[in-house]
């Protein structure tokens, strides 16, 4: 375990040595941003609308006595959402279509000798193939997480419209409610450290394929299950300090 | 010239090479050819810098190359190519971005000039027009002749290529033997080629390095070759009856 930390560590280091030009791996990542950003946007917003309206349903459901105001229903559900949902349920679903793929791109590349074609030409291949993707994820999850947050609310919202279980007004003034701007900033800060965890450790897992198609396979696995892990531990202890 | 001092490579308790020491003309095909397993691969991948070897030295015209580290090396590794066995072309980029990638990290020039560069490569190669296909698109021979193509794009003073027959016809293993003999003549490159081709062997061997268990078993010409006493290199070499044949005709 510490003979992989250390390895993992290095392979960061050695992934922000100073690049060769500045040039080309800033168009590389211009196009790990869209290939994160712009393609994880889809199935997050899928997500996000359901998460919201399925637990704005069941907080209604659950705290359905007249002595609880209908309006809590939309206050738990922002809370709901901003802490936990968008931030951790999106970074799981993320580890998934963006962390398998880096694993498993890098990984390829690795067994099909192309990482040693960077390494001959003189190219530090951590550099040009992992820091692209670890500055996109960093960039790019935090902008997805609020894009998540803005749409688990507008699910429930919906919700509210379409179940009738809470007025929509009482939903809004339960979203207006007691708000505070700390629940955002935990959700951006959660978004930046799971969106380093998935890429770094994805793209560690991917770098280090070693044998034939299925390494690379098992490669992908390790990497979505490993990070998927981290997330939830990191879930924990930011949740921990910053509440 | 390239020199190999020494080179000895283990990995665990498996010594895969036992102190290699050979030197590398440039303007000639250096073949190292042996059975599979003698460590061929091996040998190469210590060349370029791809493994360290665990004792002796790479000396690149006076260079130690073995003694310098990544920042140090970059300067040599740009006048190195390589052709991978499965060409390593990168996937996700078009035969002119492959060809133009290593003119777009470590030069200067413009964006025509390097398209420029890249045509005279593929033009080079017989691939004129190629320039926007996807590796993906490719035939065997046609990504060899691409690997070839980025290869020689930083007009390089060593190329290194490693089993370069693999996988294609024998009409298509000619024409890049051939391909590979050319270029080295014209450009008086450091040619380090890779192979257990036999149609090579005898066709470019300009300089030949038998690998036997690790070890340098023989050295010498394709005209050498076959009239050698060496009971290995002779095995290997003649090990079919068409060769067997061939060699009772001289």
């Amino acid at each position: 375990m510490f003979h992989s930390l250390g390895k993992y560590i290095l392979l960061l280091r050695l992934s922000f040595r100073k690049p060769e030009k500045f040039s080309v791996y800033w168009a590389e990542v211009m196009r790990e941003m869209v290939s994160v950003g712009v393609g994880s946007l889809g199935i997050i917003s899928i997500i996000s609308v359901f998460i919201g309206a399925a637990t704005t349903i069941q907080v209604a459901f659950q705290l359905s006595s007249p002595l609880v105001p209908r309006s809590i229903a939309g206050s738990i559900a922002r809370d709901s959402t901003i802490l936990e949902f968008s931030p951790t349920i999106s970074s799981l679903v993320l580890a998934g279509r963006v962390g398998s793929s880096m694993a498993s791109q890098i990984g390829t590349m690795r067994v099909t000798e192309q990482i040693d074609a960077l390494e001959i030409m003189g190219v530090n291949a951590p550099g040009y193939l992992i820091s692209p993707k670890i500055i996109a994820g960093v960039t790019m999850f935090p902008i997805l997480v609020i894009a998540s947050i803005a749409l688990g609310i507008f699910g429930g919202w919906l919700a509210c419209v379409l179940s009738g279980d809470v007025s929509p007004a009482d939903y809004l003034s339960g979203v207006h409610e007691g708000f505070e701007g700390l629940t955002i900033r935990v959700a951006i800060v959660k978004a930046i450290v799971f969106g380093f965890i998935i890429t770094s450790i994805c793209a560690y897992q991917g770098f280090y394929t070693n044998g034939g198609a299925l390494e690379v396979g098992q490669s992908a696995t390790k990497g979505v299950v490993y990070s998927c892990v981290m997330v939830l531990f990191a879930d924990l202890v930011i949740t921990r300090i910053m509440l | 010239m390239i020199e190999i001092k020494g080179i000895t490579k283990t990995f665990g308790d498996n010594e895969v090479l036992r102190g290699i020491t050979a030197k590398f003309k440039p303007g000639k095909n250096n073949l190292i050819i042996g059975g599979s397993g003698s460590g061929k691969t091996t040998l190469l991948k210590c060349i370029v810098g791809l493994h360290e070897p665990t004792k002796g030295d790479v000396i690149f015209d006076g260079e130690n190359f073995t003694e310098m580290n990544f920042e140090q090396r970059v300067p040599i590794r740009t006048h190195i190519g390589m052709l991978f066995q499965n060409s390593a072309l990168f996937d996700s980029m078009t035969v002119e971005e492959n060809i133009m990638f290593p003119l777009n990290l470590f030069t200067n020039r413009t964006h025509a000039e390097k398209l420029d560069r890249a045509n005279f490569c593929l033009e080079r190669v017989n691939l004129k027009g190629k320039n926007k296909l996807y590796p993906s698109e490719l035939s065997g021979g046609m990504k060899k002749r691409v690997g070839i193509a980025r290869a020689i794009s930083m007009q390089p003073k060593y190329l290194f290529v490693d089993e370069p027959n693999s996988g294609l016809d024998p009409k298509t293993s000619i024409l890049i033997d051939e391909l590979i003999n050319e270029l080295t003549e014209e450009y008086q490159i450091t040619t380090v080629i890779v192979t257990h081709d036999m149609n090579s062997v005898m066709g470019i061997g300009d300089h030949i390095i038998f690998l036997h268990q690790g070890k340098k078993w023989w050295e010498g010409t394709k005209d050498e070759i076959a009239h050698t006493d060496n009971k290995e290199l002779n095995d290997f070499v003649f090990a079919s009856k068409f060769m067997r044949a061939a060699k009772a005709r001289l």
